[in-house]
């Protein structure tokens, strides 16, 4: 029988300390933590969380073996369907897939499984050497992986674990994509981490490729014909940054949240050491309301700005994981609800000075179900600011689909692909933010790994 | 990793350097650039390429120490690496999609300044080799800063050389040998400028005058260069692009010059202030206010 006790609480660090560096906000649960809060579980007959968690997860399971003080098992039952635990646990939405399932929440708070699945995946990173995952004997068959992030190393580990070569590429120079150039470093540590969960899939004998661009370097179609391989997965992410096409938007001091988190995460321009500069002035002003925009506006925060977030729709229209919206208020965010930038406003000098407002009011609902905001007349105000980041999401990268004859994509320029990740392209798999636009972490791992059932599939019947 | 193979100083403050980059070097046509990173902290920068060699597999840059990443770059000696070499970027310049016979039958002038010559070089090279008769103007601030002189006169059909001193060639700016071309009865057909962004502004204004088409290649700030950062958009006809993905190279008649100069300095402050942190880290702090007195 589960334990009725309320849900344990996660430590974290201080918000006033935490708004000054760069240092994980959330300790996570220790073994004792972790197994307390596992006799929660109730292990349901037909468990909603398995249902709802994109990769499907074997949850009760996990929780189970943790509970039994068995944190091997559980790593290995995690393991069978994901290979970035500590990733996921960190980033994934919870709230609105296994833990926005679980019957607990019903009346009360549901089990914590982000911090569980977070418990055992560091767990298992620091006992790497007796958790090391089943490998199939090579097949001879070699795929090339364009995109070292969620999608491209769910799909690559998969195909490693059964038996195929796999060659990941990367554009940058960095693994992980939007592991290290988007996510902060104070949600989801670069070293400690990303670094240590790709070094596993590397154990798996995934090769990695940096510095090679997929549309540019090489092509879809060299890959295939000149360097040999059976097929291709292309997990190459989002692309371009979206702008409002409002007034002043190329002022100096409008940057996209990418730019903004790419120069502070991915080339560490926060630090001095590292040469790549980034600039905040004293007020900023992030346009968004998804995680990206959590993630630029803290950032701007701990850079030591005075930080503000602006968004058209109400608080509970607010896109971004609920733990990042908490987190952002605990370490003083401001937020201005309700309200939509019609100009940037700047100096003689080209340089930002503020932003002109408009105050919204919520409407009907659209096809995305959200209430759609209206413009309030005559409610014209102006915010000073040094910096505005646009945090309003991205369009698709057109180097693959440009360079790949016969390759479809829709009307907004996504790679167009099944369910299981074929395209129109024999041969050719894609998944993640290339086809679907911006979406999250463990949805393109998701289906990274479903691409890959197809890719064995599709070679399995070639031969 | 990437082997320097060959480094040479071309002016005051301007190396050339040869670097095996295989899969750069196969896959790189006139017009693109590449992203170098000089080591685990240096910055990301685009250079635009100046010549390339499948064969050898290796992809020859110029640069010219302007900031902390440049002058880390041209600090390495050959038999060094560069941490990264990424490439080729951006769209290849619009000639080497068109049909050989259309480009023979035009004429081109083609302008370098400063060290927006280096890039110039293998698009002439390229056109050479397509059997395309093309004229070359360089510009410079005097006969010392002139690099790329024999190679481009062994490509050219006719070569123009230009200084501000008048040390070497005719004595004054680009723009001023152009129309004297000109209104020496020489019938062009495209200019294509490559050089600082206020020597492409003016060469733009100039050829308006005469509507002779006229590109040229943008070197926007960029971080990633592969069209995920946006730092790179310019204004061309009234639209924002991003010139990592759709350019380097535009219709220079379209470019909003001012608003891209502006850009270019967006981060100058903030890298005048690691470049003194950086030299007082080398030489010691030297006290600002007299405290050491």
């Amino acid at each position: 029988m589960a334990n009725k006790i309320p849900r344990v609480p996660v430590r974290e660090q201080d918000p006033a300390i935490r708004a000054t560096n760069f240092e994980e906000v959330c300790y996570g649960y220790n073994l004792e933590e972790a197994q307390l809060e596992a006799s929660r579980c109730l292990d349901c007959k037909h468990p909603r969380c398995v249902d709802a968690c994109p990769v499907g997860l074997q949850i009760p399971r996990f929780i189970a073996a943790l509970h039994e003080g068995n944190v091997k098992e559980a790593a290995a039952i995690i393991a069978r369907d994901s290979s970035l635990p500590s990733i996921c646990g960190r980033v994934c939405p919870q709230e609105s897939q296994c833990e926005g399932s679980c019957i607990l929440g019903i009346k009360g708070e549901p089990v914590a499984i982000g911090k569980i699945e977070r418990f055992i995946g560091d767990w298992k990173l620091e006992h790497s050497d007796e958790v090391a995952a089943e490998v199939a004997p090579r097949n001879g068959r070699r795929v090339a992986v364009v995109g070292s992030g969620p999608s491209g190393l769910a799909c690559a580990s998969d195909l490693a674990k059964w038996g195929y070569e796999v060659t990941v590429f990367e554009a940058l120079h960095k693994l992980g994509g939007v592991l290290v150039y988007g996510i902060p470093e104070f949600r989801l540590p670069k070293e400690r981490i990303v670094a240590r969960e790709i070094s596993e899939v590397e154990k798996l004998g995934v090769k990695f490729e940096k510095d090679v661009i997929v549309g540019r370097t090489v092509t879809i179609d060299s890959l295939l014909d000149e360097e040999g391989f059976d097929a291709v997965f292309i997990g190459s992410g989002a692309g371009l940054p979206r702008f409002m096409g409002i007034e002043g938007e190329n002022l100096n001091g409008v940057v996209s949240a990418n730019e903004f988190l790419t120069r502070a995460n991915l080339m560490h321009a926060y630090d001095a050491e590292y040469d790549t500069p980034i600039y905040v002035g004293k007020r900023v002003v992030v346009v968004g309301g998804g995680n990206v925009a959590m993630d630029a506006v803290r950032t701007a925060k701990r850079l030591g700005a005075e930080s503000t977030i602006v968004y058209r729709r109400s608080e509970k229209e607010l896109p971004a994981r609920v733990e990042e919206v908490h987190h952002a208020k605990e370490e003083g965010i401001a937020f201005k609800m309700l309200t939509n930038p019609v100009a940037v406003l700047g100096n003689e000098q080209g340089w930002v000075t503020g932003i002109r407002c408009v105050e919204m009011e919520l409407g009907e609902p659209d096809e995305s179900g959200r209430r759609s905001p209206v413009v309030k007349e005559g409610s014209e105000f102006e915010l000073d600011c040094d910096v505005v980041i646009m945090a309003l999401g991205t369009s698709p990268n057109p180097l693959i689909a440009s360079t790949t004859e016969g390759l479809e994509t829709s009307r907004r320029g996504c790679i167009t692909a099944t369910e299981e990740g074929a395209t129109s392209r024999a041969g050719v798999f894609a998944g993640g933010d290339a086809v679907t636009g911006a979406a999250t972490v463990i949805l393109a791992m998701g289906a990274g790994r479903k691409a890959a059932k197809a890719i064995d599939q599709y070679l399995k019947q070639k031969e | 990793m990437f082997t320097i193979l060959e480094k040479r100083l071309l002016a005051e403050n301007i190396y050339l350097m040869k670097v095996e980059a295989p899969r750069v070097a196969h896959a790189a046509l006139p017009g693109q650039f590449v992203i170098v990173r000089a080591d685990a902290v240096g910055e990301r920068i685009p250079l635009t390429i100046a010549d390339f060699d499948a064969a050898e597999g290796s992809v020859t840059i110029v640069i010219q120490t302007l900031g902390v990443s440049t002058r880390k770059i041209c600090a390495l000696e050959a038999g060094e690496q560069l941490a990264d070499f990424a490439g080729p970027l951006g769209r290849p310049s619009e000639f080497v999609h068109e049909p050989v016979e259309e480009l023979r039958r035009r004429r081109y002038i083609f302008i370098g300044g400063g060290v927006g010559t280096a890039p110039v070089y293998p698009q002439v090279k390229w056109l050479k080799e397509h059997g395309v008769e093309v004229d070359v103007i360089i510009g410079a601030k005097n006969k010392d800063m002139l690099i790329y002189t024999a190679e481009m006169e062994r490509v050219a059909s006719h070569l123009y050389i230009t200084t501000d001193d008048g040390s070497c060639g005719s004595k004054g700016l680009v723009t001023a040998k152009l129309e004297e071309l000109i209104a020496a009865g020489n019938h062009y057909d495209e200019c294509v400028a490559i050089g600082p962004m206020i020597m492409m502004k003016f060469v733009a204004l100039t050829t308006k005058k005469y509507n002779l088409k006229t590109t040229v290649s943008l070197n926007a700030l960029m971080v990633d260069g592969t069209g995920m950062c946006g730092a790179c958009r310019v204004t061309v006809a009234g639209k924002t692009r991003f010139t990592c993905v759709e350019g380097p190279e535009f219709d220079a008649h379209e470019v909003d010059f001012d608003e891209a100069m502006r850009r270019q300095g967006m981060y100058r402050t903030e890298e005048q202030r690691a470049t003194a942190i950086r030299k007082e880290r080398e030489e010691g702090h030297k006290c600002r206010i007299g405290l050491d007195k």
